[in-house]
């Protein structure tokens, strides 16, 4: 429980899964460093349960392999795995105490007496529950359950802990709270990680590494600001958080960048390999979108009226209705919004060459 | 006379009487909480009937049991003299031991089967095990016969294949008497183990083997003990109504084999003792009574008999 072992590299390769004519994962293939923490990121029906229950071993891969640390464990039956999981919902076993379900993995692989008690104890501790362990999970509250999932996930220390939207079940400020335990008990132990949900916000806040995935794709993978601030595709921009999609067409290639134009406005973008005449969507974040006072100007601005307006504690989110760009969605800091903002009111809004991405147009739905 | 012994061969009458005595109960506590005379009214024709066929009966039978042929309780001291009634009070017990083994082992492994198939294919199990619940015990005891008798298709066929010379004693005995009543119970002992099995949350078995159990220990140690209330349920069930056999017994056993209810049908009808029959009689509505308020302590009777949990 301190690190000792190390975590362990996972690597899908090519990895399918079919229904019949139903193709659940198509062709997912990435790699889980030691110690890391990975998120499957998807909507419902992404496929990410599929590969989560594939790298456990409930699922058989249609095609493709499933590797730790290099060894194919593709066809290897999911007790021989070695691998900790948290169930959707928990998955507790009711007729037990939470000792006894902590001890049952320690249990099934003929511990002896004293040494699973000593285990049980310690992991009991490292999730401080050591005042229920007598208690029926029935008896405890979500987030208590939760952590006696996790204590019975990893008091065998598995070769990687999978966890199965372990958050889903509680109320938002328990998840809070159970987001920065989860994320202490990572740090702590070392241990290779990988959750699945459809909660952005867990999953940024989690994670070293998140994985996008939609209809069964792997859309795109890396660090979460990564993902935030350089979204490849449409879906990705619209899934981690809100974004602007702002349509437009390649006036004038630059060394590093372009002049874009949006019916009447120019705009001038940073970006790789534009080609004059093509059309390209950008993705902008709100919060990236400032409101310029009188003098103040920009690479790029915008005059618009504001068509909305709702007041957020920590800011103002503003739908600002332009000439060319159609609504954009702006998000004003309440320390900088002089006037609360009003329906009606012109506003000029500006932003930097290098504030929006251009993303690939993959909206399909 | 036959419904005196608590028969389930008189068809579905026994099951859904029992049924509507147990979702009765609740209600009938609730209108007296409440006050309501009005819920009486309701209940009334239900409660009539009630007594009319089928309590007052029963205490007929328990008043000729001590009153015949003189006052007192002479016919009851016969259970500890008289060998003919000890015998068919063993043959019973026994049978019905060994039926309940049976019917709760095949019951089991089909519910299991039930309880872990697909929707649609646990539409079809379902339609499989009910059905013979349709079809009258007399042509499944005749079929039996025909199946297991010397000259029957499974002597034919065994002797066909060369298995056996001489055809197997497989009826007009105990052996054929259990095979009847398995085949009636088994369809009994399925639904209340199912019934407690679709409550087990199939992602227990999954996190079982996810945690390191193989198929086997997850079986053992998370779904038999999630399915026990369930099996008590069902074995209790069985084990009651395989008491009552009546039909069944009398075919499959040629009249070789004494169960109790054809024991009180000869006391009563061929050597016209009733105060013996009827004696016999009380004491199977007595022990099965006594079963079910034992059981009732260690389980509860509404969820076995699916009144709302």
């Amino acid at each position: 429980m301190n690190g000792a072992v190390p975590g362990h590299a996972l690597t899908l390769e090519r990895l399918t899964k079919r229904y019949g004519g139903f193709t659940a994962v198509v062709d997912a293939s990435l790699t889980v460093e030691q110690g890391q923490f990975l998120t499957l990121l998807g909507p419902s029906g992404s496929g990410k349960t599929t590969i989560l229950m594939m790298i456990a071993g409930f699922v058989a891969p249609s095609e493709g392999r499933i590797l730790l640390d290099g060894r194919d464990i593709t066809v290897l039956p999911p007790e021989k795995r070695e691998f900790g999981m948290v169930f959707q919902g928990y998955a507790l076993f009711p007729h037990m105490t939470v000792a006894e379900n902590i001890a049952f993995p320690l249990r099934v692989r003929g511990l002896a007496r004293a040494d699973r008690d000593a285990r049980v104890r310690a992991t009991l501790d490292l999730v401080q529950l050591t005042q229920f362990a007598e208690r029926r999970p029935t008896q405890l509250s979500g987030g208590q359950q939760q952590r006696v999932a996790l204590a019975r996930a990893l008091v065998f220390d598995p070769a990687l802990l999978l966890l199965d939207e372990p958050l889903s079940a509680l109320d938002k400020k328990l998840r809070a709270e159970l987001q920065e335990e989860l994320k202490t008990l990572h740090r702590r132990i070392g241990r290779t990680f990988v959750n699945v949900t459809h909660d952005q916000e867990e999953a940024m806040s989690l994670s070293d590494r998140v994985a996008i995935l939609n209809h069964g794709k792997l859309v795109q993978m890396g660090g979460p600001v990564e993902l935030y601030e350089r979204p490849r595709t449409r879906f990705v921009a619209d899934f981690l958080g809100k974004s602007n999609m702002i349509s437009a067409r390649v006036a004038e290639a630059r060394q590093g960048g372009a002049v874009l134009t949006a019916g009447g406005t120019r705009l001038v973008q940073a970006m790789d390999g534009a080609r004059a005449g093509e059309a390209v969507l950008l993705s902008l974040r709100p919060e990236r979108i400032t409101v310029l006072t009188a003098g103040e100007t920009a690479e790029n601005v915008v005059d618009g009226r504001i068509a909305s307006a709702a007041f957020l504690g920590a800011g103002h989110s503003v739908t600002v209705e332009t000439a060319d760009l159609g609504r954009l969605r702006v998000t004003i800091p309440t320390w900088q919004a002089s006037v609360a903002p009003e329906e009606g009111v012109p506003l000029r809004l500006g932003w930097s060459a290098d504030a929006a991405a251009p993303v690939a147009d993959d909206e399909d739905a | 006379m036959r419904e005196r012994v608590r028969s389930p061969e008189g068809g579905g009458g026994e099951a859904t009487e029992h049924r509507r005595r147990e979702s009765a109960a609740p209600s009938s506590k609730a209108a007296r909480a409440s006050g309501n005379a009005g819920w009486w009214m309701l209940i009334l024709p239900a409660f009539l009937l009630m007594t009319g066929f089928y309590i007052a009966p029963i205490l007929q039978v328990l008043a000729i049991s001590v009153t015949e042929p003189t006052v007192g309780l002479d016919n009851y001291e016969r259970l500890l003299t008289n060998a003919g009634v000890q015998r068919a009070i063993v043959t019973t017990l026994r049978i019905g031991i060994i039926t309940t083994a049976i019917a709760l082992f095949l019951g089991y492994a089909l519910s299991y089967v039930i309880a872990l198939a697909s929707p649609r294919a646990q539409r079809w199990w379902l339609l499989g095990v009910l059905v013979p619940l349709w079809i009258s015990v007399l042509v499944r005891a005749f079929a039996w016969v025909t199946l297991l008798r010397r000259q029957g298709l499974v002597n034919e066929g065994l002797r066909s294949l060369g298995a056996i010379d001489a055809p197997l004693e497989l009826v007009w005995n105990e052996f054929g008497i259990v095979v009847g009543m398995v085949h009636y119970m088994v369809p009994y002992a399925v639904l209340p183990m199912l019934a407690s099995m679709r409550e087990i949350d199939p992602r227990l078995l999954a996190a079982a083997r996810g945690l390191g159990a193989s198929r086997f220990t997850a079986f053992s140690r998370i779904f038999l003990p999630l399915s026990t209330p369930g099996l008590i349920a069902a074995g209790v069930l069985v084990f009651i109504f395989s008491l009552g056999f009546y039909i069944t017994p009398a075919i499959l056993g040629g009249g070789k084999t004494l169960m109790a209810a054809e024991w009180i049908k000869i006391q009563i009808l061929d050597i016209v003792r009733w105060g013996m029959g009827t004696m016999l009689a009380t004491v199977l509505v007595v022990a099965i009574l006594v079963t079910l308020a034992i059981f009732s302590r260690v389980v509860n009777l509404k969820r076995v008999f699916g009144a709302g949990a």
